[in-house]
């Protein structure tokens, strides 16, 4: 028989005033199972917790209803208290009375009659509760960082700073990430690479970060505290731990017209390479689509002048395991295919560029060393028109992106501002939709570019690009003279909108971490949590969150780091206890439930039941892993058998709530 | 329009836990009032809302229900929402085909900062079922007592 205690609370006069509280407590006493019912004028008060807690220890009492503010206010506060008395804290339920029936009815007897219905409710539901035990699980103290640009090495960097082991995977032979490609960064005109190598070196050098290059991620299972991830480990044909990275390989290997992806094919590197100067790690790795030797076997001049013997045709892809407490998606941005824009003749003339292009033609280290020469015929241009939005803030049936790519704006003011210093006799146009510069310094830097460096801003948008002899007719319209516009150019630039890396979203579906359609991953809360995925440990960090630029991302970045510490600083989590769980002998292994469940939480067991004369059976039943389920719900509603509940918001409870609400 | 007036219907509204039940919360937090007769059930996610919980409400003789949760794409639970939507719209039509009026059974997205929504959604729907009078109560056959 069940033993409830009810607590009106008068909550000074917030309650008191429009709620009958004597006539609410006299008519609950009268509820079954109720054995006590009392009020009191702050039950939150220490002296009305003490009210509680003396009552149920002299009462024996085996259930508590509240009557008083939302839940969202004093429940952690309540359960407290029961627990205090010896009491499982689970065995407690409020009636809001306050936010959901004092403060908003003015009758007095209608807001009576509400608070004992409500109170019915609850007591109703606190007989059918059940004590809830919150799990514990362990924390593998190893977090895994996957993607290693800007993001991933400032969030690895941070990780280890609090002392916690973290690998990088990065897919690339190298750790850097777009940044490594970028010449200036804005608004203070710094070099990229003088402020990002330093912390790629860091990485290496920091005993408690692993880098896996060229690798990547091939299976993720397991949960929050304990994952367990498949690492593939290509093959670079060259032993990482022999090479010296002399690159002399890279000099003498005979096939010279592979297209160098790092100067995104603007100029040719070898079949073996070493990305660039700076590399982290600073190990050749052999194209073994370009591969004369790896192809069709004859060759092997690496080989034979690698002093370090670092060669090895024979070696096969690899499969490492590790298990990690946290994973940070960092796996950044890639700009947009250009081909399908072809009014601006991309395709077309290999003078039209996209930014990221140009920013290798503007780079000391890029294909034409620095200086900026037309990639057709290697003069300088004297006219350039950079074109904004390309592909950005398109309608949702077109064929861009409908979002802003946030970054274009600024790096086309810094493209034309480092035009205009370094060729003055240059003409500079940008046309732009909107010239959108939030950011500390950022619309100051754009000023700067229009009122000092005279660029050309003109709103509108190019129509039509076509090149003629050797020239690039603009067609454009200047939406505020309202005219239109030609402009014989020698160079476009399209500043390309930005989109997930493609490896995000077969990621996503690993981590069964949730994506928009963008494939930009979602943040638990948009607004309060913005570094965590709604799959707990989960974080994601830089760009595969939304556009960003370079502080941002390191902002983020360390935010990701500092929820991963939080994490790992702890030797285990208090799970939930209200999560799912299947009735074993109602399940029949559909996979209704899985399917529904957006956290993995579920897997199927073969288990042993008892069948007719003495046999046993082997059934597939769910089962639920009460460290990763977050306790929605949605498996109870898809099972067809009424096999799934849910604890502390079970079947019989919601009924019977409903029961006394109507009653 | 009403032809009693000291009739009032009985409404349930589930409100998820995250967004909904807040909503609730904020508008009576800024003292914006709706009918008394609108009472809340608590629920972790508009998803946990199971068909069945709405059909036994219909059998107690409830004359309107109304479920509440976070606005597409901002579920707690990622998703949760639109199960429910999806859900609810065949319920939904199923109890028409059965004779509980459409406008007795709505979804409505609250979040946690619409205190000002929650009242006026709970004020219209209290209107729209005031307005169809008394419901027939469902019949549950199986345990007549």
């Amino acid at each position: 028989m069940q033993r409830i205690g009810v607590f009106v609370c008068w909550c000074g006069t917030n309650i008191a005033a429009t709620v009958d509280v004597q006539a609410v407590s006299d008519a609950l006493a009268k509820e079954p199972g109720v054995v006590l019912s009392a009020n009191y004028q702050y039950m939150c008060s220490q002296t009305g917790q003490d009210l509680i807690e003396t009552a149920i220890r002299e009462h024996a009492l085996t259930g508590v209803v509240i009557c008083s503010c939302s839940p969202r206010m004093h429940e952690q506060t309540f359960r407290k208290t029961v627990a205090r008395a010896g009491l499982n804290p689970y065995l407690l339920e409020i009636a809001n009375i306050r936010e959901q029936c004092s403060w908003i009815h003015k009758d007095r007897a209608q807001a009576t009659e509400k608070a004992i219905i409500l109170g019915r409710a609850a007591i109703a539901k606190v007989q059918l509760n059940t004590p809830l035990q919150a799990g514990q699980s362990p924390v593998t103290k190893r977090a895994l960082v996957i993607g290693g640009g800007i993001a991933g090495i400032q969030t690895a960097l941070d990780i280890a700073e609090a002392g916690f082991a973290v690998d990088i995977v990065e897919k690339q032979p190298t750790i850097g990430g777009k940044m490594t490609q970028l010449d200036k960064t804005f608004p203070t005109l710094d070099c990229a690479a003088c402020i990002l190598t330093p912390k790629m070196v860091d990485c290496a050098q920091n005993e408690k970060i692993r880098i896996f290059s060229y690798s990547e991620v091939e299976a993720v299972s397991g949960f929050v505290g304990s994952f367990r991830v498949t690492i593939r480990k290509k093959a670079r044909y060259v032993r990482e731990d022999v090479c010296t990275g002399c690159g002399l390989c890279t000099e003498k290997c005979p096939q010279k017209k592979v297209p160098n992806a790092f100067n995104l094919g603007l100029d040719t590197r070898r079949a073996i390479y070493i990305p660039f100067a700076q590399a982290v790690p600073k190990v050749a790795v052999i194209d073994a689509d370009y591969c004369s030797m790896l192809k069709n076997g004859k060759c092997g001049v690496c080989a034979k002048v690698c002093a370090a013997g670092a060669i090895d045709y024979t070696q096969k892809d690899e499969l490492v395991e590790c298990e990690y407490g946290a994973i940070v998606a960092a796996t950044g941005y890639n700009p947009i295919d250009l081909s399908g824009y072809d009014e601006f003749a991309y395709s077309r003339s290999p003078d039209v560029v996209s930014s990221l292009e140009f920013e290798r033609l503007m780079n000391a280290a890029g294909p034409t060393g620095g200086t900026l020469l037309r990639p057709s015929d290697k003069t300088h241009p004297k006219t350039i028109v950079f074109v904004q939005c390309v592909g950005s803030r398109c309608s949702a049936e077109g064929k861009g992106k409908t979002y802003c790519s946030k970054i274009c704006c600024m790096y086309t003011a810094k493209h034309a501002m480092l035009c205009r210093e370094k060729y003055p006799d240059t003409d500079v146009y940008v046309f732009y939709i909107d010239v959108r510069t939030p950011g500390k310094n950022f619309d100051e830097f754009y000023r700067r570019a229009v009122e000092e460096y005279g660029v050309h801003y003109i709103k509108g948008m190019v129509g039509k690009v076509s090149p003629e002899g050797g020239k690039l007719k603009v067609q454009a319209s200047d939406l505020l003279d309202g005219r239109q516009l030609h402009i014989d150019a020698d160079m476009v630039v399209l500043a390309a909108a930005i989109e997930p890396d493609k490896s995000a979203r077969p990621l996503a579906t690993m981590l069964t971490a949730s994506m928009d359609t963008n494939d930009f991953f979602t943040e638990a809360h948009p607004k309060l949590r913005p570094v965590e995925s709604p799959t707990a440990g989960v974080f994601l960090s830089g760009c595969c969150q939304g556009p960003k630029d370079i502080p941002e991302t390191v902002a983020q970045a360390s935010a990701a780091a500092s929820k991963v510490i939080g994490l790992l600083s702890k030797d285990s989590i208090v799970c939930n206890p209200c999560v799912a769980q299947p009735d074993e002998l109602m399940c029949n292994g559909c996979s209704s439930c899985e399917k529904v469940c957006p956290y993995g939480a579920i897997t199927y067991l073969d288990k042993e039941f008892r069948g007719p004369n003495r046999t046993t059976l082997l059934r597939r039943v769910a089962q639920v892993n009460p460290a990763v389920c977050q306790g929605c719900g949605a498996c109870t509603v898809a099972c067809p058998s009424g096999a799934m509940d849910l604890k502390g918001f079970s079947n019989r409870q919601i009924m019977a709530e409903v029961d006394a609400i109507c009653r | 329009m009403q032809v009693n007036s000291e009739w009032k219907p009985t409404i349930v509204a589930f409100c998820c836990n995250w967004c909904s039940y807040a909503g609730a919360d904020l508008s009576g937090t800024n003292r914006l009032s709706y009918p008394a007769n609108v009472r809340i059930i608590r629920i972790p996610c508009s998803c946990r809302l199971n068909p069945m919980f709405i059909l036994r409400a219909f059998q107690r003789g409830a004359d309107g229900v109304i479920l509440c949760g976070c606005h597409p794409g901002d579920c707690r639970y990622t998703t949760g929402n639109y199960y429910a939507r999806r859900r609810m719209t065949l319920l939904f039509s199923m109890l028409d085909y059965l004779g509980i009026e459409r406008a007795r059974t709505r979804v409505e997205w609250v979040s946690a900062a619409e205190g000002a929504k929650f009242a006026a959604t709970m004020n219209d729907f209290v209107q729209t079922v005031t307005a169809l009078g008394e419901n027939r109560r469902l019949e549950d056959l199986r345990c007549k007592a």
